[in-house]
């Protein structure tokens, strides 16, 4: 065995060490979690559930406030979305252009938000909130969860935008392009990839929002992660699983695309502040 | 000939005090017209102007006798290849090409005509599909001025388009321009630092100083009668040895050299290295100097004198002719041709 390790190398061995931690630590917790959304029967020192079963799925997709949760948090998220880009677009647009006095203040006061303590930001919104009528509405819902993704949505298109040249679009300009169609044309498209993930970002983070959303929206806008504080308190953990996994997937599908559209360091270098 | 292009008077000034004032320059149907200055001195404020990226303090543009200085950019019949950044990166050859004539709305076949004529020009024939990022440097300058060919303007810009690229490819792309210019018989505006590249391609050059104009004039007016002491410092090499006025010359050292522009007081006097002669020191006449060092730099040697009065003069000599010459030998110097300016300020 010994000469196996030898011809091996330290190095080799510490990296396959390394890895297997990693797979353990990172995976084993979801395979944990797959495999006890399926369970019907698991108790404790077994490494296999007794008796497997569907159980909790039909459990969970039967309950009503479930699937309107489901419905209700994907409209939410997508008016985030899209309430964020109208709004944070021209915002980074002009951060990444116009100059303007302060402008470093600004770009940064968006980190504002990210600086306090949640809850503490969320009570004294509510505050507020409760004398423009705007608890328990999808208005004031959606406005807490634009609070979150203001700093990804402006700072990710901000430099998306800076990366697309003085020159470039100065050449539309010279070919005959009016400003509108060379925004259009040539800057949009050439910091797309920057916008989309800052959206795929804002998608995740509204998808998400469990604090906020509490404290504004109970009763009426109650949204996945909502009802599932409530689950995991209420039911065994495995309809808290099946929930996650359902929770989960559009996060895995979402960041599986934007990978696909970026690479990391457009990411990254959503968050130099010049 | 006819007046293509009429700078005129125009002046702009930028809140960190750098800019042009007072320029006027008129640019005749099909020729090249190079500005050349180091960094800063205003050659780039003048070219963005004329492309309508800059607005100016005052004075007046005007392209084939219309005043284009109210105009933007998209509405001038001017194109520009920049320096780098140029293409946009998300279109292909083709897209990049046929952007600027989609907005014309030519119909498609002419288009796809257009494209390829143009890049047969500039040697790139069938790279329609490729994307920008999938060619080099040379290329991507290439397409670049494709697409503003493409454009037949009246005034085409150039803004430092090769400054970019190696030593030996810029060599190649100015052979090009040259051949597409007289291929094209277009109008050409063209902004550089480099001397080199200013006298290898252009009709006439217009050298630019502190936001004003040097000297324009035709390449070999600009090398040898160069009009002030900054153009005769920044085209080509020059020696510069101190006179004094003297009777109707100017005494440098044994000589007395002619005094064309009657100048008084103190004066420098430029020599060419090309027009310094290198004799035996027992010949007597000349500058006494001791060899201090020999270049040899492909066809011909540079070698620099050190005189015994002070001060080195570079003399440029056949490679053959330095074979008997070595470092430390005691030579005498003398100059066929000069040329004297009054001694400014530090200078």
């Amino acid at each position: 065995m010994g000469w196996y390790f030898r011809a091996v190398g330290t190095r080799r061995i510490v990296e396959f060490l390394l890895l297997t931690a990693f797979v353990a630590f990172f995976a084993g917790p979801l395979l944990n979690l797959a495999v006890l959304a399926f369970s019907g029967q698991w108790s404790y020192p077994d490494l296999l559930p007794h008796q497997w079963s569907l159980k909790w799925w039909s459990f969970v997709l039967s309950k009503d406030d479930i699937a309107k949760s489901i419905g209700l948090s994907f409209l939410i998220a997508a008016i985030v979305t899209a309430l964020s880009i109208v709004i944070c677009i021209p915002a980074a647009y002009a951060f990444a252009r116009i100059r303007f006095p302060l402008k470093r203040f600004f770009l940064f006061s968006f980190l504002l938000t990210h600086a306090f303590p949640k809850m503490g930001l969320y009570v004294s919104i509510a505050v507020l909130f409760y004398r423009l009528g705007l608890m328990n509405t999808l208005l004031g819902v959606v406005l807490i969860h634009m609070i979150n993704v203001l700093m990804f949505m402006t700072w990710i298109p901000t430099a998306a935008f800076r990366n697309v040249h003085a020159a470039q679009e100065e050449s539309a300009r010279d070919v005959g392009a009016t400003p509108f169609r060379v925004f259009r044309s040539i800057t949009l498209p050439m910091a797309m990839p920057g916008i989309l993930v800052a959206s795929v970002f804002t998608f995740l983070n509204s998808l998400d929002e469990a604090q906020g959303t509490f404290l504004v929206g109970i009763p009426d806008y109650k949204t996945m992660p909502i009802v599932m504080y409530s689950i995991i308190s209420d039911f065994p953990s495995s309809a808290g699983a099946v929930f996650s996994i359902i929770l989960t997937a559009p996060t895995i599908l979402l960041l599986l695309a934007a990978q696909r559209l970026v690479s990391a360091d457009v990411m990254a270098s959503g968050f130099q502040v010049k | 000939m006819s007046l293509q292009l009429s700078v005129r008077d125009v002046t702009k000034r930028f809140k960190t005090g750098e800019g042009v004032t007072g320029i006027s320059l008129d640019v005749t149907k099909g020729e090249l017209v190079t500005l050349l200055g180091p960094s800063g001195c205003g050659k780039t404020t003048v070219l963005r102007s004329i492309g309508g990226f800059l607005k100016p303090d005052s004075g007046d543009i005007l392209i084939e006798g219309r005043s284009v200085v109210a105009l933007p950019p998209e509405k001038r019949p001017t194109s520009m290849v920049f320096q780098s950044y140029n293409l946009w990166p998300h279109m292909t050859v083709y897209e990049n090409l046929a952007f600027g004539l989609k907005i014309r709305k030519l119909p498609k076949a002419q288009i796809r005509e257009a494209v390829a004529d143009a890049l047969r020009l500039v040697q790139l024939p069938n790279s329609e599909k490729k994307l920008p990022g999938q060619l080099s440097g040379g290329q991507q300058q290439r397409v670049a001025l494709a697409r503003s060919l493409l454009l037949k303007p009246a005034v085409l810009l150039l803004d430092e388009p090769f400054s970019a690229l190696d030593a030996k490819l810029r060599q190649e792309m100015r052979e090009e321009l040259r051949e597409i210019q007289t291929q094209t018989g277009l109008t050409m505006v063209f902004v550089t630092h480099d001397q080199e590249e200013a006298l290898a391609l252009s009709d006439r050059i217009v050298v630019m100083n502190h936001g004003h104009i040097e000297q324009a004039a035709a390449p070999r007016h600009i090398y040898d009668r160069p009009s002030t002491l900054f153009v005769a410092r920044f085209i080509g090499k020059m020696n510069f040895l101190e006179g004094v006025v003297e009777g109707s010359g100017i005494r440098v050292g044994p000589f007395v050299l002619p005094n064309e522009d009657r100048i008084e007081g103190e004066t420098l006097v430029g020599v060419r290295p090309e027009d310094v002669i290198l004799k035996a020191a027992e010949a007597g006449e000349g500058m006494k100097g001791l060899i201090k060092q020999i270049m040899v730099l492909g066809h011909y040697a540079e070698i620099s004198v050190e005189l015994e009065g002070g001060g080195t003069v570079r003399s440029f000599q056949p490679k053959d002719a330095v074979r008997e010459l070595t470092a430390g030998q005691q030579v005498a110097v003398a100059f066929t041709k000069s040329i004297a300016y009054p001694k400014i300020g530090d200078n």
